[in-house]
């Protein structure tokens, strides 16, 4: 058969798979879930409620105010998060840009982190906990030690990594010995990793900032300690973000092409095949929640050295669980998590400015939560749009293969 | 109760698992269903209960159209169903599980355990089947247990019984005893649906043979019908029920097992002071009926599950075994097919060719330091499909889309690939079409005479009879006695059952 007609007989098998698979629903749970957001701007809204009690007579209006509320909130949010036209110069209209980037970077890193455990079967509600050891371990290094710049910021990001991934081996540990499911362990340590924290910045012979009044916060890392900024210093953004990407890459490399990830796979999908193959699935689960956890470290690290002001005990900024979201709308992979960080990113860099428009910025909250229910509820998007059932077939990824795959896609 | 089953289709997705059947089982008869596995005969008969939809036809009694929604619909249409693994609840008593779902209840819901336990009695009595309506049924044998359902489907009043591949899991002792008492459940005017793949069974016990292949009726038969015949209806072919092998060349002693005892999950002795020896060149098969210590003496073999006591000991080729790990065992040689393929020996959402480096992603031919050597599994995965002649458009083809034959061909390819010295065969045919179980027979055969040492494990006598050079027999954890091949099938029989001589 000569390869004309056998891509022939792929296409429409593509499109089928497109459409029943990942991609289209995904789009469309984000238009869906910034639907439902809409919804809730245009129910809060005062003209739009006032115009409710003569909508017979004047429906335009009711539809004015209603078009004019998401037009403002969502324009908002577009300038907030990604190019700002009313500034004056283009340096200050591209700056939401670059915040969008600055706070996606940690999402991304610990999105990777729990999308591993997703991928090995296993559900890491520990972010948290994990971040604020890592950001422990980070801010430790980085205002106890004195050493030269960039050595410095290199042993702290290690150091951040390996404080959380001692966590996440920790809860692994449990796992494999006890049989203790890792979601309560996870959500346990949650606390005693956050209340463990605050202690530790109570008290100026350990964590606390050395003339603090008493409040529970750290000394501002060391300036050999911080990340750089990466286009200047009138941008916020630092090298956060390349660590982040640098951390895509790795999650990409170990999952899909290490023998590490195709055993951590392979437990994922059947631990008593793996079992049977010689696969040690308990160490395969400590290993799991180490590697989820050392890429959540990533993230702590970010929080730590990001700023030239000292971590407090709510500078895990909910990063942990964020990332569950940004795992779940990522579909577990490299690709999917860099741009679903990136989205969620842009949200809280957007925020703000809604909220000067008098839109409460809580609704990014409610589309980011409504986003990624209409994801894990692939039933409700096909029914809703009528798109065929999930095809099983491997005709995608045969064509992602021949793009993909370094000289063995053709024959 | 006159039933009939017209035009019954069937589908899942593309796959079409009944197609316009038509069944009619007459009051008092006893119509059995033959087919191999896989070849829809438990799919119709979950039609006729009510637990899937036919896309097409319907179901009549006496000439009534029927429209099942759930079982329940079914059982108050007279239809009773044993199925293959039964419905009890272990720590309930017999007269507990009979009443289950139609207690019958005094004043405040009371349960009126007194009326549920006359009704026992009064139907064991009735046809002889001597069961205690106080027995707990984890204390009871299996095939106890199956009358415990065959009861509990007549006290609902059922006059059509459908008993589902029903001696699968009894000694031969155990199937007469059953056979005998579909005899006179069928005299007293019950219908029974005998679905089995068991020749010498159907020929036994049925008045009237319906023979199911591919999900199509292919022919019916009287029970006087030949048994080649019957078998060739039921394959699609004359099949060769013997394998033609050499003389076994005997080596030296590969495997030394001695006084193995295992615990299974419940911590109940599943193995019991087991001792043997495997030669190279041989092929030991261990013979009995499922549930006799056969699947947890391979696990332990594999290092799945751990002995007891200090004297236990395993040699492989003179070097000790015992207590290592999965992966040292099979890095030292064992090649292993699990029983249970589905659930132990593939991955189902990988590819065929991430399925062959299943038990080599180590250091392996597949690997190239920390990475996967993608280059060098595809060429692999290539050979290995083709050699062993696995039907798929691709070696990248994601292994449940295969057929059982075929998922197996990929777990015999992925083990016979290594280098083993000692391959334990667990049930290497189970669900597989005749033409892969003859390919695969056809492979253990050739392990043998290339110098291998081969443990079959396998509850089919007739597969244990054509592959064998010795057969050791398992009851209740023990090896009853290890015999010839040539064998009697009786003398197997009462072995398997734990009568020794």
């Amino acid at each position: 058969m000569s390869e004309i007609n056998k891509a022939d007989n792929t296409m429409p098998q593509v499109m089928r798979e497109i459409f029943s698979g990942g991609l289209v629903r995904t789009v469309i749970s984000i238009l869906l879930g910034f639907l439902v957001g809409a919804l809730f701007m245009i129910g809060s809204n005062k003209e739009f409620i006032e115009s409710l009690g003569y909508i017979f007579a004047r429906p335009a209006d009711a539809l004015g105010a209603a078009f004019a509320v998401v037009n403002d909130g969502y324009g908002a949010l577009f300038r907030g998060a990604i190019y700002n036209a009313d500034a004056e110069t283009f340096e200050k209209a591209i700056r939401p840009l670059t915040e969008t980037l600055r706070l996606g970077a940690p999402l991304i890193a610990a999105g990777l982190g729990i999308g591993l455990t997703f991928r090995v079967g296993l559900f890491n509600i520990g972010g948290t906990g994990q971040l604020i050891f890592g950001m422990i371990f980070a801010t430790f290094v980085a205002t106890r030690l004195e050493l030269p710049f960039v050595l410095h910021m290199v042993v702290a990001l290690i150091a951040g990594i390996v404080g959380a991934a001692l966590l996440g081996a920790f809860v692994g540990f449990l796992k494999a010995r006890t049989g203790a499911h890792e979601v309560i362990l996870t959500i346990m340590m949650n606390y005693i990793a956050l209340y463990f924290f605050t202690f530790l910045m109570r008290d100026p012979a350990l964590l606390q900032e050395t003339r603090a009044s008493g409040n529970p916060k750290a000394d501002a890392a060391a300036e050999t300690a911080l990340l750089p900024k990466l286009l200047g210093d009138n941008y916020s953004l630092h090298w956060g973000l390349i660590f982040a990407l640098l951390a895509v890459v790795v999650f990409w490399w170990l999952m899909e092409r290490s023998t590490i990830g195709y055993r951590l796979r392979m437990v994922g999908f059947n631990p008593d095949a793996a079992r049977a193959a010689g696969i040690n699935v308990e160490k395969t689960y400590i290993l799991a929640m180490a590697l989820s956890a050392g890429f959540v470290g990533v993230a702590a690290a970010n929080q730590a050295l990001g700023t030239a002001i000292g971590v407090t005990p709510s500078s895990h900024a909910n990063i942990g669980f964020d990332a569950i979201t940004v795992a779940l709308l990522g579909g577990s992979s490299g690709p999917g998590i860099l741009l679903a960080g990136l989205l969620f990113g842009a949200f809280k860099a957007g925020a703000p400015s809604m909220q000067v428009f008098g839109v409460s910025p809580e609704v990014l909250g409610i589309v980011q939560g409504a986003i990624v229910l209409f994801i894990a509820a692939p039933p409700l998007i096909r029914a809703l749009f009528r798109l065929p059932k999930p095809q099983t077939t491997n005709a995608l990824e045969s064509i992602r293969k021949r793009i993909f795959t370094r000289g063995g896609g053709s024959k | 109760m006159k039933l009939e089953l017209l035009g019954i289709t069937k589908r899942f997705g593309a796959v079409t698992a009944n197609e316009d059947i038509d069944l009619v089982i007459e009051p008092g008869e006893i119509h059995a269903l033959l087919g191999e596995n896989g070849a829809g005969k438990s799919t119709l008969m979950n039609v006729l209960y009510g637990l899937y939809t036919a896309d097409e036809g319907h179901i009549e009694i006496d000439g009534v159209r029927q429209n099942f929604s759930g079982p329940g619909d079914a059982m108050a249409a007279g239809i009773g169903m044993v199925h293959q693994h039964f419905m009890l609840i272990p720590v309930f008593t017999v007269a507990e599980n009979v009443a289950l779902g139609h207690e019958p209840t005094k004043a405040l819901g009371v349960i009126d355990i007194a009326e549920a336990k006359k009704q026992v009695l009064e139907i064991s009595e009735r046809f002889g089947f001597n069961i205690d309506p106080d027995a707990l049924i984890e204390d009871l044998p299996v095939g106890a247990q199956q009358r415990v359902e065959i009861i509990k489907a007549l006290s609902r009043d059922a006059r059509i019984l459908v008993l589902d591949e029903p001696t699968a899991v009894l000694t031969p002792q155990e199937t007469d005893e059953l056979m005998e008492i579909m005899r006179q459940l069928a005299k007293s005017g019950t219908s029974i649906v005998f679905i089995t793949h068991k020749l010498r069974e159907v020929k036994a016990v049925a008045d009237r043979i319906t023979v199911i292949r591919l999900g199509k009726v292919v022919g019916s038969a009287k029970p006087d019908a030949e048994t080649s015949a019957l078998a060739s209806l039921m394959v699609g072919r004359e099949v060769m029920l013997t394998v033609n092998k050499k003389p076994a060349a005997m080596g030296d002693v590969v495997l030394e097992v001695e006084h193995i005892t295992v615990l299974d999950d419940r911590s109940q002795k599943a193995v019991n002071d087991v001792s043997f020896e495997v030669r190279g060149g041989e092929i030991l098969a261990l013979a009995g009926v499922q549930g006799n210590g056969q699947t947890e003496l391979a696990e332990f073999l594999l290092g799945l599950r751990k002995p007891m006591g200090s004297k236990a000991k395993v040699n492989l080729n003179g070097k000790e075994i015992t207590n290592k790990s999965v992966r040292e065992v099979l890095e030292s040689g064992v090649g292993f097919i699990p029983e249970d393929r589905q659930s132990d020996g593939l991955v189902s959402e990988f590819t065929i060719a991430e399925n062959l480096m299943l038990n080599s992603s180590y250091k392996s031919r597949f690997t190239k330091g920390l990475n996967i050597n993608f280059a060098a599994r595809k060429l692999i995965a290539k050979e290995l499909v083709e050699q062993f002649d696995v039907r798929t458009p691709s070696s990248e083809t994601v292994a449940n889309k295969l057929s059982g034959g075929n998922q197996q061909k990929v777990v015999v390819a992925r083990e016979l690939s290594r280098e083993v010295i000692l391959l334990i065969a667990s049930q290497p045919t189970r669900g597989v079409d005749v033409g892969s179980i003859e390919f695969i027979h056809e492979q253990i055969i050739a392990e043998r005479d290339a110098g291998k040492a081969v443990i079959l494990i396998s509850s089919e006598l007739d597969e244990v009879l054509a592959l064998a050079d010795r057969i050791a027999v398992m009851y209740r954890g023990k090896i009853v006695g290890i015999v010839e091949p040539n064998t009697s099938r009786e003398d197997l029989g009462k072995l398997m059952a734990g009568v020794t001589a």
